[in-house]
């Protein structure tokens, strides 16, 4: 069960309190009708599944009820920041460098072709 | 007492001889003492069989003192409620009145009566039994199954309602220690002084893990005396809570760990009264650790021999834990067989004990150090370079075979010789228990220099002594302080010293890897070598399954079931793995590693549950008119949390209506008079903000700009895949004010998702949602006589005219302030009178003052479905399923294509897959013949003479029988069923028959609408 960092509330709070919503930053175009249905689909259907470094949209539910972002390594699971709506992430998978004293999971997100 | 416990010593031992307590097993009564475990006590009075085996029913014994027991797992419990499956006889701790049974004893532990099974075992259930035997036919596993799990038996639930109750505490610590044994109680000692919160949790009856049974000095003193310094200086810090009894069973994410402690069943099966009060049973505490120290110990390995299950034959630490700490000492005559030094204490102990030590049996050449001095010293026969590769015996050792042995080319390098014994302790060298570690994801490192796995840790987390393989005392509590005083440094506090107790040092050689013992006869031909006792997988399984291709350990796990009992392999899972490494060439880590998963050790549901039963396993959600409800006889139906009133079911002449009986008579009531529901369970979200109608405008398919103050709009919400997902009437209160209604169970979900557009597309809007479900209680009045009725207690104008369909008026109803709406989702006049919930009852009860003369009726969910159906209203997620968009429903009215802002779900309506003309439709159905009631979920076939299997081309999604029509009807979805009027589609029932429908317009009554209006 995870340990989440609520950005608004300042706290961390068990994970009941929170829901997940996905991937973060899919932005809704702005025209929808200009997109080809192709394109549309890709908005609607399409997200990455990483093994690694991942942004993910979440709600604090039954806390403030705001939605934030967390970057979460799906390997190990840590939570590396969360940060909010309008915010960008300060860790990306390219940027990750992972503790020496992590894993063998966590170093393998930086290795070629790990990213779909 | 020495005659009825043959091998209790007269002296020594942890346990309290002045209490003696009196047990029972398999129905014979025992004595033992106060500090026993029920494994200590059945040793001490000699009882060799505690079990059966699973798959051959060969006759086991105890063979550890810990967790990791593979035999001794009995079912506990002196009453029905009380019992208990899979306790592990050396964990429980012996009370007066205890009462136990074998596990896997039917129909009888001592007599053979599986003996057919047993001994045709080899053939009835070879290596990848259940692979090969019951792949196919499937049928047979039901008789298999029925037959092999009373024999083997798995232990059983009680049948009774458990009397106890079990608490779950939610914790916050700096430093977790698992594992009070000298490197916890090191670091808790460390962590504790730097004043960070620490729980020390430990799985024993005492703390003190391999302490209580050493050898060993500390500044010259017993080591169990440091223990007890150390507890009561621990126990006087208000910063550290001590959990005795107490398993960490689960290592989960962020540091998330569970602990099981039991708090009274070392007292009696069911929990004792404590002041008149039930006491709880059990704690599941749920710790949230800064940082966590594991300092698990490790688990003694047995050497894998010929017959090395029969009873008698013992771990060489368990030997050394029943001398010393219990004063039992389980066996007459002892050979040990042993690759490394610290085995020796086994012998030492028990010829200090004053019984007979035939020999130990060193597999390596020359073996050196202190230990072996010490049994040089006492005269003790040592055989160098052999090891044990038989035990002799049935129900209990009788002999061992003893031979040289040449460790690299696996085989037997010498004479064999028979040594009489009734005891063989083998010790084939320590596991670090890595489980926890292992929960968390990470995979263990081998290490050759310890022949073993060592945990991989995620950051936050360190491991102390044994746990990674560091077993000398000394150095074990250096690693236990530095451990816990590095885990409260991290977090940022000051470390004070913690001196040290002196230990002499002890000088140790090297030692063998052996796991398996090579026998004369090669592995498939030798008597069987037990590798998991409590799965009775054997080293030739291992060999077949290597042989029949199996190279990886998770595969050869599964075909061999090895690690898959209760006890999770905890003894025979390394052994396993180097067998298979040896017959496959390979090394052990190239074999792979071993994953363990929570639980560490089997918890009980009681625990698991906590509180979180029978009325309180879910919260129920009650409307404030609830008790009326329950006063007038309503049966009640669950809408998500909420108790919503099905129907009123009328003692006409001493005799209870039946749901149809009722629900006819409400319906009637609605179409001719007035009838009245509880709507209160609708959610309804307050909407503010000068973009407010902006926001609707987007977020719902229909147009809102135009509508005005004191009007109300009946809006659909689709996701933007263009599938509908709510519906409700959204009413305009003030120009930048709105009350928008949801379904019941859609209510929470509704919040999030307007929350979630309007936080992550659209902040710029300046809009405010907030739930007041639960602040206004609605009560719907419909029927020709609603006006009537309304207009006796109101001081609103309800002038046909002047409050005009879907308007709403504010004012007083029964003399308190309401909102008052002109909706209707029955089709006849409707008010929907919402008012502060605390003021529901008395207008309730007001217009049933009012009611009589109209006959006001009070009618609940089942009849309001089956009035919205006749009139072809929708029900979210009933009618819709997550494929269906507007057009499919035929509510093109519904949707703005023409909206300046593309709305949520709008682009996904022009993708060519929605575009389909053979899309699932609504439409109704009517049956041909009247009488039936279609049964919602049914599939439609458009031709019933098609060979099997038939096309299906849609399903029924609301079904009843309406009394206006006095017929079936049902709503449907079919294959174009739009521009299918009048065609007649088929629904083959599974008992043979077929109905048949027409295609109808899904609106049965009132089609033009006039009765809302009267
Ligand atoms: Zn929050």
């Amino acid at each position: 069960m995870f340990y989440i960092y609520c950005p608004y509330c300042g706290e961390h709070r068990e994970e009941e309190e929170f829901h997940p919503k996905g991937q973060a930053h899919i932005v809704r175009p702005k025209e929808p009708e200009s997109c080809s249905d192709e394109e549309w689909g890709d908005y609607l259907f399409f997200r990455d599944n990483p093994r690694g470094i991942h942004h993910e949209l979440w709600v604090h539910a039954v806390g403030c009820r705001k939605f934030f972002n967390i970057t979460r390594h799906t390997v190990t699971y840590e939570i590396l920041e969360t940060y909010k709506m309008g915010e960008q992430p300060s860790i990306t998978a390219e940027t990750y460098a992972p503790q020496s004293s992590e894993s063998e999971a966590a170093r393998v997100a930086k290795q070629a072709g790990v990213r779909a | 007492m020495s005659q009825q416990q043959p091998n209790r010593l007269q002296a020594g031992g942890r346990i309290d001889r002045s209490r003696r307590l009196s047990f029972t097993f398999n129905g014979q009564t025992y004595q033992g003492h106060a500090g026993d475990t029920l494994a200590s006590a059945l040793l001490a009075n000699g009882v060799d069989v505690v079990n059966r085996s699973f798959k051959y029913s060969r006759p086991r014994g105890i063979v550890a003192a810990g967790a990791e027991e593979p035999n001794g797992v009995v079912q506990l419990g002196s009453s029905e409620a009380a019992q208990v499956p899979n306790v592990r006889a050396t964990q429980q701790a012996l009370y007066d009145g205890l009462s136990a049974r074998s596990t896997n004893g039917w129909p009888n532990v001592q007599r053979d009566l599986m003996g057919l099974v047993g001994k045709l075992g080899g053939q009835f259930m070879p290596p990848g039994f259940y692979y090969k035997t019951f792949m196919a036919p499937a049928s047979m596993w039901m008789t298999y199954e029925k037959y092999i799990r009373k024999s083997a038996g798995l232990g059983r639930s009680p049948t009774e309602p458990d009397p106890d109750i079990y608490d779950h505490m939610n914790q916050h610590c700096d430093v977790l220690v698992i594992g009070a044994g000298p490197a916890g109680l090191a670091a808790a000692l460390a962590a504790a002084r730097s004043g960070a919160r620490v729980i020390v949790a430990d799985e024993q009856e005492e703390m003190g893990g391999s302490l209580l049974d050493s050898r060993e000095l500390l500044d010259g003193m017993p080591a169990d005396r440091w223990v007890a310094q150390v507890l009561e200086e621990l126990a006087g810090l208000a910063n550290v809570t001590l959990l005795p009894r107490t398993t960490a069973n689960g290592y989960h994410d962020h540091h998330f760990v569970t602990l099981h402690e039991r708090r009274t069943e070392h007292l009696a099966d069911i929990a004792p009264l404590k002041d008149g009060r039930r006491q709880a049973r059990a704690r599941l505490h749920r710790v949230r650790a800064l940082q966590v120290v594991l300092a698990t110990g490790a688990h003694e390995r047995p050497l894998v021999y010929a017959n090395n299950d029969v009873p008698g034959n013992l771990l060489a630490g368990a030997v050394s834990t029943y001398i010393r700490r219990y004063g039992v000492v389980p066996g007459n005559k002892l050979v040990l067989s042993t690759s490394n030094d610290h085995a020796y204490r086994a012998a030492l102990d028990w010829q200090d004990a004053g019984r007979e030590v035939a020999a130990i049996v060193d597999a390596r050449p020359n073996p050196t150090g202190d230990w072996i001095d010490a049994a040089k010293a006492k005269g003790i026969r040592i055989i160098t370079g052999s090891a044990v590769i038989e035990a002799k015996g049935d129900k209990r050792v009788s002999a061992a075979r003893v031979a040289k042995i040449d460790l690299d080319a696996f085989q037997v390098a010498g004479k064999v010789e028979e040594l009489t014994c009734d005891t063989i302790a083998s010790s084939g060298g320590y596991s670090p228990v890595i489980h926890l570690a292992s929960h968390t994801g990470a995979r263990p490192t081998w290490r050759d220099d310890i022949l073993g796995f060592v945990p991989t840790l995620v950051k936050g987390v360190s491991a102390a002594g044994g746990a990674h393989g560091i077993y000398a005392l000394a150095d074990t509590l250096a690693d236990g302080v530095e451990a816990g005083a590095s885990a409260a440094a991290a977090i940022g506090h000051q470390v004070l010293s913690v001196e040290l107790p002196e230990v002499a040092a002890i000088r140790e050689g090297a030692t063998c890897a052996l796991y398996q013992v090579p026998h004369e006869n090669p592995t498939l031909r030798a008597p069987k070598q037990f590798v998991d006792l409590q799965n009775d997988v054997t080293a030739a399984g291992i060999e077949l399954a290597t042989r029949e291709g199996f190279e990886s350990i998770e595969h050869v796990k599964r075909y061999t079931a090895m690690g898959f009992g209760t006890d999770q392999g905890k003894l025979g899972n390394i052994n396993g793995m180097a067998i298979a490494a040896r017959c496959l060439g390979r090394s052990i880590p190239e074999v792979g590693t071993t994953v363990f998963r929570p639980n560490y050790t089997p918890v009980t549901f009681g625990a698991i549950v906590g509180r979180h039963c029978r009325e309180l396993f879910d919260p129920e959600r009650y409307t404030a008119l609830h008790q009326w409800h329950v006063e007038n006889g309503a049966e009640f139906e669950d809408v998500g949390q909420w108790k919503r009133p099905w129907y009123y079911p009328h003692t006409v002449n001493g005799k209870v209506e039946t749901m149809h009986e009722a629900v006819a008579r409400e319906c009637r009531a609605v179409r001719k008079s007035v009838g009245i529901l509880d709507a209160s369970t609708l959610g309804k979200i307050d909407i503010q903000g000068p973009d407010a109608r902006e926001f609707l405008g987007r977020i719902y398919t229909n147009k809102w700009e135009k509508l005005a103050v004191g009007k109300a709009r009946y809006g659909l919400m689709c996701k933007d895949d263009g599938m509908v997902t709510d519906d409700g009437v959204t009413t305009c209160l003030g120009d930048n004010h709105f009350l928008m209604t949801t379904t019941t169970g859609g209510a929470a979900a509704i919040l999030e998702w307007l929350e979630l557009w309007h936080q992550t597309e659209w902040p710029e809007l300046e809009v405010y949602f907030t739930s007041v479900t639960d602040h206004w209680a609605t009560m719907t009045i419909t029927g020709p006589e609603a006006r009537h009725l309304l207009s006796e207690i109101t001081d609103i104008d309800l002038d046909r005219d002047g409050f005009k369909f879907m308007e709403w008026r504010q004012g007083k109803v029964a003399g308190v302030p309401a909102r008052v709406f002109r909706i209707s989702f029955t089709g006849e006049l409707t008010y929907e009178i919402n008012v502060q919930a605390n003021y529901a009852m008395h207008v309730w009860k007001t217009l049933f003052q009012h009611g009589e003369k109209y006959d006001l009726t009070p009618y609940g969910t089942e009849t309001m479905h089956v009035l919205r159906a006749e009139k072809g209203f929708i029900i979210v997620g009933q009618d819709t399923d997550g494929s269906v968009t507007p057009e499919d429903l035929g509510m093109q009215w519904c949707v703005g294509y023409d909206k300046p802002f593309s709305w949520i779900g709008k682009r996904a309506l022009s993708r060519p897959d929605t575009k389909r003309s053979d899309r699932k439709q609504l439409v109704g159905l009517k049956p041909k013949d009247p009488k039936v009631v279609l049964e919602e979920g049914a599939q439609i076939v458009f031709d019933p003479k098609h060979p099997v299997p038939m096309p299906m081309v849609g399903h029924v999604t609301s079904s009843y029988y309406s009394p206006a029509l006095d017929s079936g009807f049902a709503l449907a979805v079919v294959k174009g069923g739009q521009h299918k009027m009048g065609e007649t589609v088929y629904l083959p029932m599974a008992d043979g028959k077929t109905h048949e429908a027409e295609i109808v317009s899904p609106i049965f009554y009132d089609p033009k609408g006039e009765r809302q209006n009267v």
